[in-house]
């Protein structure tokens, strides 16, 4: 009986994988990621990354068009305050996401959904601990079924 | 030679769009002499018998106004589009469903319990007196058409040849559209490519617009009536949330001339997919904030910020429309 249980538990938690898009930076972020890989850490196979040019490049139309097409949360990821390659991009992106969040409330969505994260190349650690918490975070959400009609 | 002909239908609008026709004055003689209108239920008396009783694409032309709120709009649209040869989005409510999409943050429900249920309008015995679609009469059946969840706009049912934004289209644009058109025929020209936006500018709405502007940087947002505005100096420079560099010019700028910030009628500029996501692009450049508490700080005094960058094109935006139950829900 309990075997059953516990096999039942299993099928139940295997139901909802999140799909998660992360925007990262190509000079920190992503870079953090890659380090993540070579260092063979176990980081959470729901992340589908796309690398940027620089967070502030996400623009906040990406974000929607994730959403739509089907993700469950959406990641943007950037270098930490005053390292941005660009010099303040991030700064925009961080006003970006406060905004997207404020609409994405509106809209009828959890602000969760949306998570912003200053990670660089050298904190892969920092990645992989994310990507689950992030991971964990959606799954609890549930799925998003996005309603257009 | 028969003369070209000519229909006009408004779904769900306010009739503005309309009178913007009329607008076009003593060249409405020219319209009314080079055309022969069939179908204008705004201005003359025409059953939708007759355009059933026509042959397909013998319409040349159609302006349809008015985004798909009911069943009767939905028929209207598929009869006119089979009826016609070019079918144009006409005013921003067909383009992206302009005021009357705002709606779609609520669904069918949420809109029937206020309008026919808490509106302070509703008198005390009819309240939540819903209307049904089909009654039983002596006389015999009777029905209204079917009032749908979510408005849509024109693109969405059927297929669009060309767009006129604006809520409303400027008559000068309108002029210059139909003169086009005339001329087209008339010359026996090529139309321009599908999905063409007609009777509007290529860039955005600041490129019209008179005033000042030097390096943004927002510290305080203010609502038109919290302060005077500078006659000469940008108002997004001075706080107030002009849309107009997330909008399509074409109008001439003529809120802003009148000291009241864009609002985003003639929709996403050219290459945007969604006019609220390019506003948020372009206010996070200028706000004066280095924290995200700052940014929040800032950013609260914007009221209703889905209302605001979405003013006209909710109903064509990305989401469509506000998620109201289920996952994902924000409580």
């Amino acid at each position: 009986m309990n075997e059953i249980m516990q096999k039942e538990k299993q099928a139940e938690t295997k139901t909802f994988e999140p799909r998660i898009v992360a925007f990262m930076c190509n000079w920190c972020s992503y870079s953090g990621a890659d380090l993540a890989g070579v260092s063979r850490m176990k980081s959470s196979p729901n992340i589908r990354i796309i690398r940027a040019m620089c967070s502030g490049r996400v623009d906040p139309s990406f974000v929607l068009r994730a959403f739509e097409l089907g993700a469950d949360g959406v990641m943007i990821a950037g270098c930490h305050y005053g390292d941005c390659h660009y010099i303040e991009g991030n700064f925009k992106t961080m006003r970006r996401v406060e905004l997207m969040k404020l609409m994405l409330q509106q809209f009828g969505i959890d602000k969760r959904r949306l998570r912003l994260e200053w990670i660089s190349a050298s904190e892969a650690e920092k990645y992989a601990q994310v990507s689950f918490e992030f991971t964990e975070q959606v799954r609890e959400l549930g799925p998003l079924n996005l309603r257009f009609n | 030679m028969a003369k070209p002909k000519l229909a006009l239908y408004w779904a769900a609008s306010c009739g503005g769009c309309e009178i913007a026709v009329v607008d076009i004055e003593e060249h409405l003689l020219e319209v009314a002499e080079f055309f022969d209108i069939v179908f204008w239920p705004c201005v003359m008396d025409f059953k939708y018998a007759d355009i059933e009783a026509m042959e397909d694409t013998s319409i040349d032309i159609t302006l349809f106004n008015g985004g798909i709120r009911t069943s009767e709009n939905e028929h209207l649209a598929k009869l006119l589009r089979a009826k016609s040869k070019v079918l144009v989005a006409f005013g921003s409510c067909a383009q992206e469903g302009c005021i009357p999409g705002l709606a779609n943050a609520y669904d069918k429900k949420g809109i029937y319990e206020f309008v026919y249920g808490t509106s302070p309008s509703v008198e005390e015995q009819s309240k939540y007196t819903f209307p049904v679609t089909c009654t039983e009469m002596p006389e015999g059946e009777i029905d209204i058409p079917e009032f749908r969840e979510t408005l849509q706009p024109l693109d969405k049912v059927v297929d669009v040849d060309y767009y006129v934004p604006g809520c409303p289209p400027q008559s000068n644009q309108i002029l210059i559209v139909l003169q086009t058109v005339m001329a087209i025929i008339s010359e026996g020209k090529e139309l321009p490519p599908r999905g063409t936006i007609l009777g509007a500018g290529e860039k955005t709405c600041c490129d019209e617009c008179p005033r000042e502007r030097k390096e943004k940087k927002i510290k305080e947002f203010f609502r038109p009536h919290e302060i005077i505005p500078r006659e000469d100096e940008c108002l997004l420079d001075q706080g107030i949330l002009c849309m107009g560099p997330a909008t399509r010019s074409g109008c001439g700028a003529l809120c802003v001339q009148a000291n009241v910030p864009c609002r985003g009628c003639y929709g996403a500029p050219v290459h945007v997919r969604d006019q609220g996501a390019k506003m948020i692009s372009a206010l996070a450049s200028v706000l004066e904030a280095e924290t995200p508490e700052e940014t929040r700080q800032i950013i609260s005094k914007i009221s209703d910020p889905l209302g605001s960058f979405y003013r006209f094109s909710l109903a064509a935006s990305t989401f469509c429309r506000v998620q109201l139950s289920g996952n994902g829900r924000n409580e």
